[in-house]
């Protein structure tokens, strides 16, 4: 029998609609009202924001939040984009890698509020006397807190695809444009849903850092919820800025349940394991959908176009390593490409140390550097204590699986909160009670980024195998010993990745935690992070250029010469299983 | 167009050479001077050791791989990329484990530009041929191995190959699924079922290979070469049972344990293992499993002296595993490998009897005295004052004889064999050898 009925699901009864349809296109339509609402205000001209300026009415926030949370969308979009581009970019030619990956290694590293100096002037400029000038300014800020990582791991899934995945690829004549579709976007994957959720974290913080901002004589504050506790800080209004952060509270919730939780339980199909997992990630969101029936119908057209995009046959002009006669690369566009490359640095720094020199001396550089050395000291302080505390905090939760399994989404969640809406209330207490700016303004640093250590910890010791943990019972290994001997080395890689993420975050967060002030009074502590706060509302754009190099130096030194190795020694060593 | 090729010619390859670049950067030679013709209507098997290059020519046929000289014909058209007309299956599967079993076949049709209708039609009837229909919507890691690897075979069967390629299909599925797909693509190739011309499978199991084929080429190593060629005229189904079976099961074990011509034999009889003193090359193989072979062969019912293809039976290794085995002992002159047979030596009975400590002693002095690294090693550590020396300093030395996987994993092997025979101990942080033991 040869003639089979061809099911396809979707297409069964696909017209007639069910109530979970009714309840998705509430939800499609409400997004696109939204949206299109959002995006009208965007296109004002610049003088509306002093027509109708933030207010902290709290029956605006609805609206500022709106705003915040398309300026996150349309970055994450923006990162998406530029992570396909330059990953496989950086990943399909050898001379392009070159010059891409060392580029976005230090382009981590760098301080992003530091950036908003120059990207606020110049696309105020693109767009005289408009508002879209502000706000792309503000996306690309937090643009550049999302997309380093994301394209680090885009291109190092796209260098690991399996090898005979690629192979079949070929045998297969898919064209190279296919196999990036097919191949190597789908492996690449978890991997970047990881990365896109770990940088929206970031995001949040910057999103709400430069909304309102002062860069010399100019004034920025978009509608959004960043300037709306900007205001309540001029104004010492305690309880506008508990407004805000219940607003953002919930605002963070409906992004990880409507959009991400969604997107995860999706993309689990993706996993690169031979094997069905355990517990694949579930999103009542993702199954409502599933359920619609007509929604799903609609949804066809758009399947078949992304099907045809994905197919169409066009072929890398770099040819596949097939040409193993002339696999030797041609020296000649290497020695020009060489070539091409130092020209271009050397220009680059003669053109900096000439912009730089005419304005800096050796003294400020020295300067630079001491207030830098100033904020690694609080760095490496912090760090070590969020350890002290939460390594112990983490192991206990983390062996028992009951609780861990309701603390690990808290303190996911806890990481992805912008901590700098909560500065205020600690700004409040340091002026109240008199309190020394240099100690007490530091814990801000690490507010925000001290719960990645508690959940990698959490996820460390939930891993932890519990064969190991019966073998050291029935030695009767206790007390110091077998945190040293047992446990500590066996969550070693979880912390590790912890301490760097939250290193890295505590370095850029410097920049907001080491100045503040409330109402009129005006906390600094000394620091790298002040010296470049204070310079960028200076407007002493030799003098931020300055901070920025300094701290990426020592972002960049301090990476290569702790967390690398570390990190290395525990995937060697230490990995368990 | 004087030699215009037979038309029922498919692949025709001449003097086919192939080299990579080695960590020296001398080239290592994988394939040399390799003659090969595919007629239609036969199953050819490629029968060697591990790193005899049968792959490698798989993969030139595939157009994955360019040769590095000679000339390679799809057809009578030289292969400059993966030609029309030929699929492959994969002994990893590589299946792509976001797509459906469906969407897994129809992906060689997408590719080819095949309208949605027809591509349906054909995925279904491939799928119903390779026996797994109610699997359509499955994903590859709801599969059991089995099944997976008859996605594999349904997705090249699919797109109608003149040639279907096979790398080790069956070696990472269990003996029973194993046995089961064997035979069931035997059976649907004689009922003439299959839509395809010929197969082209690369194997290293000696009994699958008389299993399945109408012809076996038998590959020697280093670098690789056809060492002989034998014509299967048994008739399908075949009994393994059937004396003829086992007769030709046997010779083509002689066959690959047969030493090489004269003029390449290595001066110290290490047989098969390429490379000769110290850029020798050892697969790693345990201590543990050298001594246990050694008392398996000394004791009843084999007193010293075993039959290759039964050994194998018996311990459920694959040939190219008893080879491996077969060949460390006879390096450490515990045994001797000859036409299909493992003889135990009067050293190795010897060891076989001892205390584990008189093993070690034993086992420390034949590395010594047969394995010319070691001594240099043993030697070197004893010459310098410090009695300490980093494992660089021998990896460079390997890497002027073979590549960088090669010299890692000789240093593998000398690292583990050594500390057994407590002949040093190495620190792997500081990845160097010396002299003194932890007390």
């Amino acid at each position: 029998m040869y003639f089979r009925v061809i099911r396809v699901p979707a297409l069964e009864q696909a017209l007639r609609p069910n109530i979970w349809d009714i309840v998705a296109l509430i939800l499609v339509v409400g997004a696109m009202v939204l949206i299109v609402y959002g995006g009208e205000q965007t296109t004002l001209p610049l003088s509306s924001l002093d027509v109708a300026p933030v207010s902290l009415d709290p029956s605006n926030l609805p609206l500022y939040a709106l705003r915040t949370t398309m300026r996150m969308l349309l970055a994450i979009i923006c990162s998406i984009i530029f992570t396909f581009i330059y990953a496989a970019l950086a990943a399909k030619s050898r001379r392009a890698e070159m010059v891409l990956i060392p580029l976005l290694d230090i382009l981590q590293s760098v301080p992003i509020l530091g950036f908003l100096t120059f990207t606020v002037v110049f696309f105020m400029n693109l767009f005289p006397g408009n508002v879209l000038g502000a706000e792309l300014a503000c996306v690309f800020a937090i643009f550049t807190s999302q997309a380093w990582n994301m394209t680090f791991s885009m291109y190092q899934s796209m260098r690991n695809v399996p090898k005979d995945l690629e192979e079949a690829t070929q045998s297969f004549h898919l064209s190279g444009w296919q196999r990036f579709w097919r191949l190597d976007v789908p492996f690449a994957m978890p991997g970047l849903i990881w990365n896109t959720m770990m940088s929206m974290s970031g995001g949040w913080f910057f999103v709400v850092a430069s909304e309102a901002i002062t860069v010399g004589n100019t004034t920025v504050t978009l509608p959004g919820i960043g300037s709306y506790v900007a205001l309540g800080i001029e104004k010492q209004d305690l309880t506008a800025i508990g407004y805000a952060i219940l607003t953002m509270l919930l605002v963070i919730i409906a992004y990880d349940q409507l959009l991400f939780r969604p997107i995860v339980a999706w993309a689990d199909k993706f996993r690169f394991e031979q094997t069905a997992s355990g517990n694949p990630p579930t999103s009542w969101m993702l199954d409502l959908f599933r359920r619609t029936r007509a929604l799903r119908a609609l949804t066809l057209p758009f399947a078949a176009v992304n099907r045809a995009f994905s197919n169409l046959r066009i072929n890398w002009p770099v040819s596949l390593p097939h040409a193993a006669k002339s696999s030797s690369p041609s020296r000649v566009v290497d020695v020009i490409w060489f070539v091409l490359i130092a020209v271009s640095t050397g220009y680059a720094a003669y053109r900096a140390y000439d912009y730089l020199s005419a304005s800096l001396g050796p003294s400020d550089i020295f300067a630079a550097f001491g207030y830098g050395l100033l904020t690694l000291a609080r760095v490496i302080v912090l760090i070590a204590l969020a350890t002290l505390i939460w390594v112990p905090v983490g192991v206990w939760i983390g062996l028992r699986p009951k609780l861990a399994e309701r603390v690990q989404p808290l303190a996911q969640f806890l990481a992805a909160f912008p901590a700098n809406l909560a500065f205020p209330v600690f700004v409040y207490l340091i002026v109240h009670y008199g309190l020394n700016a240099n100690i007490w303004l530091s814990p801000l640093m690490i507010l925000g980024t001290q719960w990645y250590i508690l959940f990698n910890v959490i996820a460390g010791a939930s891993a932890f195998p519990s064969d190991l943990r019966e073998a050291a019972s029935s030695l009767h290994l206790k007390g110091w010993r077998w945190w040293i001997k047992v446990v500590l080395p066996g969550i070693f890689p979880y912390y590790i990745t912890g301490a760097i993420t939250a290193s890295g975050g505590s370095w850029n967060a410097s920049i907001v935690a080491e100045v503040a002030s409330w109402g009129t009074t005006h906390l600094t502590a000394a620091g790298l992070g002040a010296y470049i706060a204070k310079a960028t509302e200076a407007g002493d754009f030799p003098r931020v250029v300055l901070g920025i190099a300094v701290m990426c130096i020592l972002v960049t030194l301090f990476n290569r010469l702790l967390w690398r190795p570390l990190y290395a020694f525990g995937e060697r060593r230490l990995r368990l299983g | 167009m004087l030699d215009q090729p037979n038309k029922a010619t498919l692949i025709d390859i001449k003097s086919v050479c192939r080299s990579f670049p080695k960590g020296s950067g001398e080239a290592l030679q994988v394939l040399e001077k390799v003659d090969l013709t595919i007629h239609a209507g036969e199953i050819v098997g490629l029968l060697g050791r591990s790193g005899s290059g049968k792959s490698t020519l798989l993969r030139i046929i595939a157009g994955l791989i360019a040769p590095s000289s000679g000339d390679a014909m799809c057809r009578g058209e030289t292969i400059l990329g993966p030609p029309n007309g030929v699929a492959m299956v994969f002994q990893s599967f590589a299946l792509f484990p976001w797509l459906t079993v469906l969407q897994n076949v129809e992906l060689g049709l997408e590719a080819l530009g095949i309208d949605a209708a027809e591509r349906r039609k054909r995925a279904i009837a491939a799928i119903d041929l390779i026996g797994l229909d109610g699997f359509e919507s499955a994903y590859p890691k709801e599969l059991s191995g089995g099944m997976r690897q008859r996605v594999g075979f349904a997705r090249a069967l699919v797109v109608h190959p003149d040639l279907l390629l096979m790398d080790e299909p069956f070696s990472a599925l269990d003996v029973l699924t194993a046995e089961t797909l064997r035979t069931d693509l035997v059976d649907l190739w004689i009922e003439g079922r299959l839509p395809i011309k010929s197969v082209l499978m690369v194997t290293h199991n000696i009994e699958e290979a008389v299993l399945m084929c109408d012809r076996v080429l038998v590959f020697s190593s280093n670098p690789g070469r056809v060492a002989a060629e034998f014509k299967i005229d048994l008739p399908h189904p075949r009994n393994r049972l059937d004396p003829t079976f086992r007769q030709l099961v046997d010779t083509l074990y002689a066959r690959m344990t047969q030493r090489p011509g004269p003029k390449t034999q290595p001066a110290g009889g290490a047989g098969n293992i390429p490379g000769t003193g110290v850029g020798m090359v050892l697969d790693h193989v345990s201590s543990n499993v050298l001594s246990g072979l050694i008392e398996t062969l000394a004791a009843e019912p084999y007193n010293g002296h075993a039959d290759l293809p039964v050994l194998a039976g018996q311990l459920q290794l694959e040939a190219d595993e008893i080879f491996h085995l077969g060949e460390s002992l006879q390096l450490l002159r515990f045994a001797q490998l000859s036409e299909g047979d493992l003889v135990l030596s009067d050293a190795g009975m010897r060891f076989a009897h001892l205390e584990t400590d008189a093993r070690k002693k034993m086992f420390a002095q034949h590395l010594v005295e047969y394995v010319p690294v070691m001594g240099l090693i043993k030697r070197v550590l004893d010459e310098r004052p410090s009695h300490t020396a980093p494992a660089a300093r021998f990896r460079n030395e390997l890497e002027d004889y073979m590549s960088e996987d090669y010299a890692d994993e000789t240093l593998k092997t000398i690292v583990s064999w050594g500390r057994y025979g407590e002949l040093f101990a190495y620190d792997e942080q500081s990845e160097t050898f010396s002299l003194e033991n932890p007390n």
